[in-house]
């Protein structure tokens, strides 16, 4: 039987999931192994050096470089207050001396023969690591952070803007066709993760961040929303630094474009439930989707999907999202894998398969052009 | 690494080991010449779960093996060396090389004292070795020193180039760069398991200081020759070695598998844009010729000139046809894309449409709508990407010129772009979009409509984007590498002969004849009028053109030229479309030229397109 590999993006019920929960440079873990934690659970702890501020001393005192030792009063590695006193000149007889007064608060690291230049160390920057997912800490990574795992609904989304956020899992709509807008969003929705259907639109999310949302997931938008929502034109597709309020994702693409059955149904199931989101995209080399992570209990009652696929199996029978126009969004099933490559209506030659929508309809699709949803 | 000679190697294996895809070539001695016999390739092995670039080698090197019915592989997984007959048939090869552009390529950041003067040198000397160049610090960037010190610890690149100053110049400024740079403590882009790599190549008398500056940092400093030893001379080469060597020693040997990978090789790996300027230098010396190429990808698109013997090379970080097309529609404007295309299209749909493109990268045109769409948005990446490097590439500044009083009223200063459309002999495209267009001529059109060449130009494409390739064999065995690019890595679409100036649409731009064995011709092409002419590959003809008062083929305006040209698949194309290549403004007048143009070249298939537009409401 023909088979090819194509990627898709993981919606699945149950899944073990482990989190990497590191530090930008060395530090503290506060944690243990096998503790539980929860979201918000600080897991380690570091202090990045302080920002640095050049002052050109050998200006402000009006001296030659070489010079500005013999008038510091303050010495390398001395720490110094806004406004202290750190150098000043001889003067003439004791007269007419000028006085340098330190612009920031700071550790003066070095002084410079050469430039007269004093570089001023601020306070170093405490930064803290949650674990962003509740569960147990498998693996500490001494110095590092920590891994963080649990059970977990995992749904993976296509594109989303925002960072890590956490929230109770709430639906704003009734069916995932249904367009998300800014009626549906309410008060209550405050720190909550609102499910829309298809569409979402950017006065939706305005609303949404009004009222304090953690974060809405949808199934389409359209380019101008984002525009909208971000107060400018994406250019590239590396987010999740964006300073906004409320974490955006998107599920299926941009257009209109309803929410796939199966995301729709898990996201239904766990309603209620405390999820961890992040709207981080990066589609070059190191790929990351937007994620939603809901820790599951073994009691909990989830759709059954059809798990008889391999996963990266592209095979006959198996459903797939078409990804790019003419049919974009559609959902159908794999009918053919012709192994000889085809000539397409713009003339390129690919590898192609035979989709069969529910309506009976076959169309022929470049193999680059469906996606697989992975259970 | 082996003593190589050349006299005896018949097989050469080489991979180049891409972000998304490792591909391999394997050339041999056939008849007393080095040919490009086969070509396999893998999907690339630097990231999670394998996180080991020797893999993707491998699978690349046996899929070639495979169809050249030669075991490269041995069973322990390592590439069989020399070339030999084994028990079951021929086996191994003589020679491996390899590029690598894996995991980003080489990142760098560069300073200088002034962003025109030595900070634009060491840009250059950075582009040249094959770095993209993530930020450009200089005394006079406007930035205040605290914004820089932020910006340096912002960035995570794999090493740094600090120039400044002429050699006996003044130091001061030399060592205030330096100190921004210490105390900012700029961490590498693989980790904190090694010291940031910092090139110095400023003013020699500043380098005492400057490793002073250095010394209580986590920097591993390589004092090298002055980059601008004088203002009126650029010497680059010791900077780009220094890159090429911390590449190695720093970057790639921190890199998954590449420790391994730099054991097999015969030549030090090189970074892939770094070989294909290489390559592009080597013909363009040779030839005695004026050549540009482009590669554009997906995020990036490179472009290389060699004009009157100087080497440049840009990258536009964010213009490409994938993860950045949608910057290169923002940049350019949907509008100026649109007047490519000779069809109606809603543009809420297509900024949709591109949107998509950019978050499901690997998809490919299914209709001829989208490939239209997507050839338009390939005019205008090209057309950016080219306008910035006419921007870098210019003669140096801040040079003294000598004037006499005949120079009074010429305004010519220093910084001129020495990019010379009507000096441009070849203009080679590699690249998805230009190599995988269905016909060549879309690959023609595209490069003529997006650098606008003038005069006679020679116009080719890389046929299996060879040059990285040949650009690391040129290094080892310049013979093999000349004859394969000669024979195997251009495919040559034709000569286009254009005429620079504007005037009314009807009236005469230039009169021609052409004289070949294949081909007589003669006549006139008016103005706004596109012709091909057929002249195949291997085939060649004298053209003779007569411009109009005021237009110009190479000789000055209204002056004959009669110059050799070469056939391609595509053929001779007489483009009386003026230069600067303007387009009508009303979209209706745009969109009839266009089908016009896009007929006389039989661009693309002779159907009816439909419009694009209105909301697609699709179901997930």
């Amino acid at each position: 039987m023909a088979k090819a590999y194509t990627p898709g993006l993981k919606v699945t019920g149950r899944t073990v999931h482990r989190c990497r929960r590191i530090l930008p440079i060395r530090g503290e873990v506060l944690v243990a192994q096998g503790d539980r934690v929860e979201a918000d659970t600080p897991v380690a702890r570091t202090f990045l050096p302080g920002d640095v501020m050049p002052v050109n001393m050998a200006n402000l005192l009006g001296v030659p470089p070489a010079d500005v030792h013999g008038c510091m009063l303050r010495k390398e590695g001395e720490r110094v207050r806004r406004d202290d006193a750190i150098a000043q000149t001889r003067g003439i007889f004791g007269m007419m001396r000028r006085t340098v007064k330190s612009p920031h608060g700071g550790t003066i690291e070095t002084i410079s023969d050469v430039t007269g230049q004093l570089i001023l160390r601020g306070e170093p920057i405490p930064v803290e690591v949650r674990a962003y997912l509740s569960g147990t800490v498998a693996q500490v990574l001494p110095g590092e952070g920590v891994v963080v795992e649990a059970e977990i609904t995992l749904i993976q989304g296509i594109f989303g803007v925002g960072g890590e956020r956490s929230g109770r899992v709430v639906l704003a709509v009734k069916d995932p066709s249904q367009e998300l807008v800014a009626d549906m969003i309410t008060p209550d929705m405050k720190g909550c993760v609102v499910v829309g259907g298809g569409r979402v639109w950017h006065e939706a999310v305005a609303k949404a961040m009004k009222v304090g949302a953690a974060a809405v997931v949808a199934g389409g938008i359209d380019d101008q929303d984002l525009r909208e929502i971000l107060g400018y034109d994406l250019g590239v597709a590396i987010t999740g630094s964006e300073s906004i309020p409320t974490t955006v994702i998107v599920t299926e693409g941009f257009g209109d474009i309803a929410m796939a059955d199966r995301t729709w149904q898990l996201l239904r199931a766990r309603a209620g439930s405390l999820a961890s989101v992040n709207g981080a995209t990066q589609i070059r080399a190191g790929v990351m989707r937007p994620e939603i992570l809901i820790p599951v209990t073994p009691d909990a009652v989830l759709p059954e999907f059809d798990r008889r696929w391999p996963e990266g199996q592209l095979e006959p029978g198996r459903p797939v999202r078409i990804i790019r126009d003419p049919h974009f969004g559609l959902i159908g099933a794999v009918s053919a894998l012709p192994p000889e490559p085809r000539i397409l209506d713009s003339e390129s030659k690919a590898r192609v398969l035979e989709v069969t929508f529910d309506s009976g309809e076959k169309v022929i699709i470049p193999r680059a052009n469906v996606e697989l949803i992975e259970a | 690494m082996t003593r190589i000679e050349p006299e005896k190697v018949t097989v050469i294996l080489a991979t180049d080991c891409g972000s998304t895809t490792t591909k391999a070539i394997l050339i041999q001695r056939v008849e007393g010449v080095y040919r490009q016999t086969h070509r396999g390739e893998a999907p690339t092995t630097v990231e999670e779960p394998f996180a080991n670039v020797t893999i993707g080698v491998i699978n690349s090197v046996t899929e070639i093996g495979e169809l050249a019915g030669r075991r490269l592989v041995d069973g322990n997984g390592r590439i069989i060396q020399p070339a030999r007959t084994g028990p079951d048939g021929p086996e191994g090869c003589d020679l491996y090389i390899s590029t690598s552009s894996a995991g980003g390529g080489l990142q760098m950041m560069v300073a200088g004292v002034v962003r025109e003067m030595t900070a634009a040198s060491a840009k250059r000397a950075a582009l040249g070795a094959g770095a993209i160049v993530m930020d450009t610090i200089a005394s006079n960037d406007r930035r205040r020193p605290y914004e820089q010190i932020q910006r340096i610890r912002e960035l995570r690149p794999d090493m740094i180039l600090v120039s400044g100053g002429t050699d006996g110049g003044d130091v001061k400024k030399v060592v205030e760069i330096a100190e921004l740079i210490g105390p900012a403590r700029p961490q590498p882009r693989f980790g904190g398991e090694y010291r940031m790599p910092v090139i110095f190549a400023g003013n020699r008398d500043a380098a005492s200081l400057v490793a002073k500056a250095f010394e209580d940092e986590p920097i591993d400093l390589k004092v090298v020759d002055n980059l601008r030893p004088v203002l009126e001379r650029e010497n680059l080469g010791p900077a780009r070695d220094a890159i090429h060597d911390m590449f190695l020693e720093h970057v790639m040997a921190h890199a998954p598998g590449y420790d391994i990978l730099m054991n097999w090789t015969d030549a030090p790996i090189m970074p892939t844009p770094g070989a294909v300027g290489n390559i592009l230098r080597t013909i363009a010396e040779r030839q005695g010729i004026n050549a540009v190429g482009v590669d554009i990808g997906g995020a990036t698109t490179d472009v290389f000139s060699v004009f009157d013997g100087t080497f440049n090379r840009t990258v536009s970080a964010n213009l490409g046809m994938s993860y950045s097309i949608s910057n290169v529609c923002a940049e350019a404007t949907m509008a100026n894309v649109l007047r490519w295309v000779h069809f109606d299209m809603d543009e809420r749909e297509l900024r949709n449409r591109v949107k998509n493109k950019m978050i499901r990268p690997t998809t490919i045109p299914q209709s001829l709508e989208a490939l239209v769409f997507e050839q338009a948005v390939a005019r205008e990446a090209l057309r950016l990407a080219y306008q910035q490097h006419k921007e870098f590439a210019t003669t140096l500044k801040g040079v003294q010129q000598q004037r006499t009083v005949g120079d009074t009223f010429s305004q010519q200063t220093s910084g001129q772009t020495i990019v010379d459309n009507m000096k441009l002999d070849l203009l080679v495209a590699s690249g998805g979009v230009l190599s995988h267009a269905p016909r060549m001529q879309q690959t023609a059109l595209m490069l003529i409509d997006a650098f606008e060449p003038e005069g006679f130009t020679t116009l080719a494409k890389d046929s299996i984007f060879m040059m990285p390739h040949l650009g690391v064999l040129a290094e080892v065995h310049p013979q093999a590498s000349l004859e394969v690019f000669e024979r195997d890595c251009l495919i040559y679409l034709g000569t286009c002969v254009a005429a620079k100036g504007a005037g009314k649409a009807g009236r005469t731009c230039f009169r021609y004849e052409v004289t070949g064995e294949t081909l007589r011709e003669s006549g006139e092409i008016t103005c706004g009028d596109l012709k091909l002419l057929p002249l195949g590959p291997g085939e060649s003809a004298t053209v003779t053109v007569e411009p109009a008062r005021g237009f110009d083929l190479g000789n000055g305006p209204g002056k004959r030229v009669a110059r050799s040209v070469r056939g391609g698949t595509v053929g001779l194309l007489l483009d009386g479309r003026g230069r600067p290549l303007v387009l009508p403004e009303s979209r209706n007048e745009c969109r009839a030229a266009m089908a016009r143009w896009l007929s006389a070249v039989s661009m693309y298939p002779d159907r009816e397109l439909h419009a694009v537009g209105g909301a697609d409401r699709r179901r997930g």
